[in-house]
């Protein structure tokens, strides 16, 4: 599904991410943790086309990304949320997914214009496909509100819930847990498996909380100053030295 | 035009766009100035550089003062007005949305400009020559006193602002401010009289700036802050907003492109030459010529 | 979707009644030619106002260069009709077009740069526009474009501006309209969710433009001249400030500043004097009591007329 191979970059002098390789299959929930300014975001962004890699090259689903802009890279089928989240903050709730089909609207300017052939089919089509994925987030409810007064854990579903309406074969998710409590943690962590089945969907995300982390993801691979120091299972990682060592003192339960 | 001569036009026009230039500069200062502390296009500027130019005629017209006095008064009635507009127009809407700002200070330059109006006639006023204009002749390029006047006031001012910008708590204060309001704030600084120092910097530029285009063209009217006053917001996008050298720089700039291209094609495309100069420079680096291309962090 | 099309038919029925008692008043002369200049004038601005607010208001980008675009459709328009003698109806579509495709010539560079950047780039880009024109004699030079006929009437005006704002009141009601928003609300989300954000940043400006070059071919085709000077960057300002005013993102807050501010300025034609110092001190103070303006993003919509007046409450798109 996914590949990387001597994935780089540098800012400055500065190497953010040095020769990462990747290799996610088809259907996995694979984990990419490591200490604060590892290069986790900065990967992400890499993959999505956000940054263009100084070395090294992305292949998603049998094509080379290199010069995709992030719209062009999308539109292959990736989708991703935001370390800080970043909604449409004044549209409602069911506008922000909307937004995210739009790429599948077949009806053009003109058609939108005056009112002609696929508009209205197409409108209702989507409204329908939105509301059904708020349900599934339990935020149909609160759709006709705006994104930016919904509390923040519901934000962070939000997030996903538009992630997943771009119609995605793999769903790259910057710290859903951040900011959530111990509960809300929990039923995260069952919803992501959930949607990994419902949507047949291939999972790559950054988290810090390593319950979620070890919890979830089948796959994972850890990141310290830009460069990989391990991979494997959960169960390799926690008794791997290098990681243990990179987070020194912390406790990889 | 053969070798000489247009090595000749060229160097007199350079003079000349100097002069012109360091006009701009002035004005673009407060403009970028402004700018860099709240983040506000204050198109009002040009007018009180027109404002400026007034008070300068005032000063030596009926109160007979000569030209420093008169200069100096000029500034310090444009310091005041400045500080007078920010606290009665800008100051509340510190927290609205900029757009409403801008409009606002779209507001406040109508109002200098047809409110000058009632007081003093739309009509041109002939500003008294201040000095006997001398004409230097250097080989056959013409360099006149009124031109020395400009140039040297005008580096004189910035030298000034520069060593009070770097070297003065209260510059200090205003560095501190435009790089992080909140947190000059929590560290004690008086954020809204810093503000108050700025605008009256500004503006007391911006009017030394109107006496001096008064001494040089010998004619003011209550519109005359309108094209010079775009031109310097547009030299201080050149340069980069909100940086200080960016203004001068961008200043000098456009007044020697608008010499260059009346000098050697036509002045009716001068304006344009200036906006022209701008995409251009803006296509290829975004954020001015001094400005660093801040990427918005994901 | 039914309740869209009846809510639609409804709006454009008040519009026609609007229409015909306007109609009725000016032939019986009730209306006399001072007013009827300026309904004409409200029309074209509102066209202007609701145009730039697409861009500005509605995709997020920071033009003020609107008034170059407007003089563009202002004389093309009259080309046609002077030196071609082309019929009225096709000067409309040719300034309209000649200002899109201006719009869109112009848009696909400088909508890289972003906020006070592209404001900068479009006023300067609309100054260009009518320097260019003033050095143009074909079309009049510095002394205008005279001797156009007046071929635009209360009627073309009106039925122009209907058309506009249902144009852009279903674009932006559409998916299409959406990516625009989208660009406003956050540009690197937008461009996440598969959104080709330069591409209806350019759509919107061009629409926009091409907007601007309709009301520049009535506004020449009502006054009986094309002035470089009627198209500085003041006349961009005064259209901005409609939008502003109104209430940015705001269809009929667009509608309510272009009313409003042409209102101001007609009632204070006799005292020529204070004019403008008196419409500076309104704008100032209403920017100081309403800086989300008039209607912030809201719109007067039918919903809300019923509500105020006891009808069915149920919140309609």
């Amino acid at each position: 599904m996914l590949k990387t191979n001597k994935l780089s970059i540098m800012f400055g002098g500065l190497r953010a991410v040095s020769n990462l390789n990747l290799d996610i299959k088809k259907g996995q929930l694979v984990g990419l943790i490591g200490p604060n300014g590892a290069g986790k975001t900065t990967a992400f962004n890499l993959l999505t086309g956000v940054y263009q890699p100084t070395e090294g090259e992305v292949m998603f689903d049998g094509k080379n990304t290199r010069g995709l802009k992030p719209f062009q890279v999308t539109q292959l089928g990736m989708a991703r949320t935001f370390q800080n989240i970043r909604l449409f903050a004044n549209l409602t709730v069911l506008d922000n997914v909307k937004i995210a089909y739009h790429f599948h609207v077949k009806y053009s300017v003109a058609e939108a214009v005056f009112r002609l052939g696929r508009y209205f089919s197409e409108e209702a089509e989507i409204e329908e496909k939105a509301i059904e994925l708020l349900k599934i987030f339990g935020l149909e409810g609160k759709k006709d509100e705006l994104a930016k007064n919904l509390p923040y854990g519901e934000q962070r579903r939000l997030e996903i819930a538009r992630a997943l309406a771009t119609k995605p074969k793999l769903l790259l998710l910057d710290e859903p847990a951040a900011g959530m409590n111990p509960q809300e943690t929990h039923d995260l962590m069952n919803l992501i498996r959930w949607i990994r089945d419902k949507f047949d969907l291939t999972i790559l995300l950054i988290e810090h909380d390593m319950g979620l982390v070890m919890g979830v993801c089948e796959h994972i691979y850890v990141l310290e100053y830009g460069s990989l120091i391990a991979e494997g299972t959960p169960e390799e990682i926690k008794q791997n030295p290098r990681v243990i060592e990179a987070y020194l003192g912390e406790e990889v339960s | 035009m053969d070798a000489s001569s247009f090595l000749h036009q060229l160097v007199q026009q350079l003079i000349n766009g100097i002069s012109l230039g360091s006009i701009y500069a002035l004005v673009a200062l407060g403009y970028t100035m402004v700018y860099g502390i709240i983040k506000l296009i204050n198109f009002a500027h040009g007018d009180i550089y027109m404002l400026g130019a007034y008070a300068g005629f005032f000063a030596t017209t009926i109160l007979k003062l000569s030209f420093l006095p008169a200069l100096v008064f000029a500034m310090v009635v444009a310091a005041v007005a400045g500080i007078i507009i920010e606290r009665l127009a800008y100051r509340p809407l510190r927290n609205a949305p900029r757009i409403a700002v801008l409009i606002t200070a779209i507001g406040v330059s109508l109002l200098l400009e047809y409110g000058m109006m009632l007081f003093v006639t739309p009509q041109p006023r002939t500003f008294p020559a201040v000095f006997s204009a001398t004409v230097y002749n250097f080989g056959g390029l013409i360099v006149n006193s009124q031109q020395v006047l400009i140039l040297v006031t005008a580096v004189f001012l910035m030298v000034t602002l520069t060593y009070i910008v770097q070297k003065t708590m209260v510059g200090k204060a205003m560095r501190a401010v435009s790089y992080d309001m909140d947190a000059a704030r929590l560290m004690g600084i008086d954020v809204d009289k810093v503000i108050s120092y700025t605008f009256a910097l500004g503006s007391a530029l911006a009017a030394a700036a109107g006496v001096l285009v008064g001494v040089y063209y010998n004619s003011i009217d209550p519109l005359m802050g309108i094209m010079p006053g775009l031109k310097a917001f547009v030299a201080a996008v050149l340069g980069g907003i909100g940086i200080l050298p960016g203004a001068m720089l961008g200043g000098v700039l456009l007044g020697v492109v608008e010499a260059m291209v009346s000098g050697f094609f036509s002045s009716t495309f001068r304006d344009a030459a200036a906006f022209a100069i701008l995409i251009i420079i803006l296509l290829f680096r975004p954020s001015g010529l001094l400005g660093k291309n801040i990427r918005e962090k994901v | 979707m039914q309740a869209l099309r009846k809510q639609d038919l409804l709006l454009l029925g008040l519009a026609v009644v609007f229409y015909a008692i306007v109609q009725g008043l000016l032939m019986a002369d009730i209306i006399g030619p001072f007013w009827e200049l300026n309904i004409v004038l409200v029309g074209i601005n509102i066209i202007l106002a609701a145009s730039l607010n697409l861009i500005n208001g509605f995709t997020g980008q920071f033009s003020i260069g609107h008034a170059g675009f407007m003089a563009v459709g202002a004389y093309v328009g009259a080309v046609m009709t002077v030196k071609f003698s082309l019929p009225f109806i096709v000067a409309l579509a040719g300034g309209a077009v000649a200002a899109g495709i201006l719009g869109f010539l112009i848009g696909l560079p400088t909508l890289r740069l972003s906020g006070d950047y592209l404001a900068i780039a479009t006023l300067g880009l609309g100054e260009i526009i009518r320097i260019t024109i003033l050095n143009i004699p074909y079309v009049g030079g510095a002394s205008g474009f005279m001797g156009i006929p007046r071929l635009a009437d209360f009627t073309w005006v009106f039925f122009l501006t209907i058309f506009t704002l249902f144009f852009i009141k279903n674009l932006i009601r559409s998916s299409h309209g959406r990516a625009c928003i989208s660009i406003r609300e956050n540009e690197i989300a937008a461009e996440t969710m598969g959104i080709d954000t330069t591409r209806y940043k350019v759509l919107a400006f061009t629409i926009g433009a091409s907007f601007a070059g309709l009301a520049g071919t009535l506004f020449s085709h009502y006054f009986y001249i094309a002035h470089p000077a009627s198209f500085t960057f003041m006349r961009s300002f005064d259209i901005l400030t409609m939008v502003v005013l109104g209430g940015l993102g705001s269809m009929t807050g667009a509608v309510t500043g272009a009313v409003l501010l042409t209102f101001i300025s007609a009632a204070l034609a006799s005292y020529p004097e204070w004019r403008m110092v008196i419409y500076s001190i309104s704008l100032i103070i209403l920017m100081l009591y309403r800086p989300q303006g008039l209607l912030g993003d809201k719109e007067i919509s039918l919903s809300i007329i019923k509500r105020l007046t006891g009808g069915d409450s149920r919140a309609e798109n």
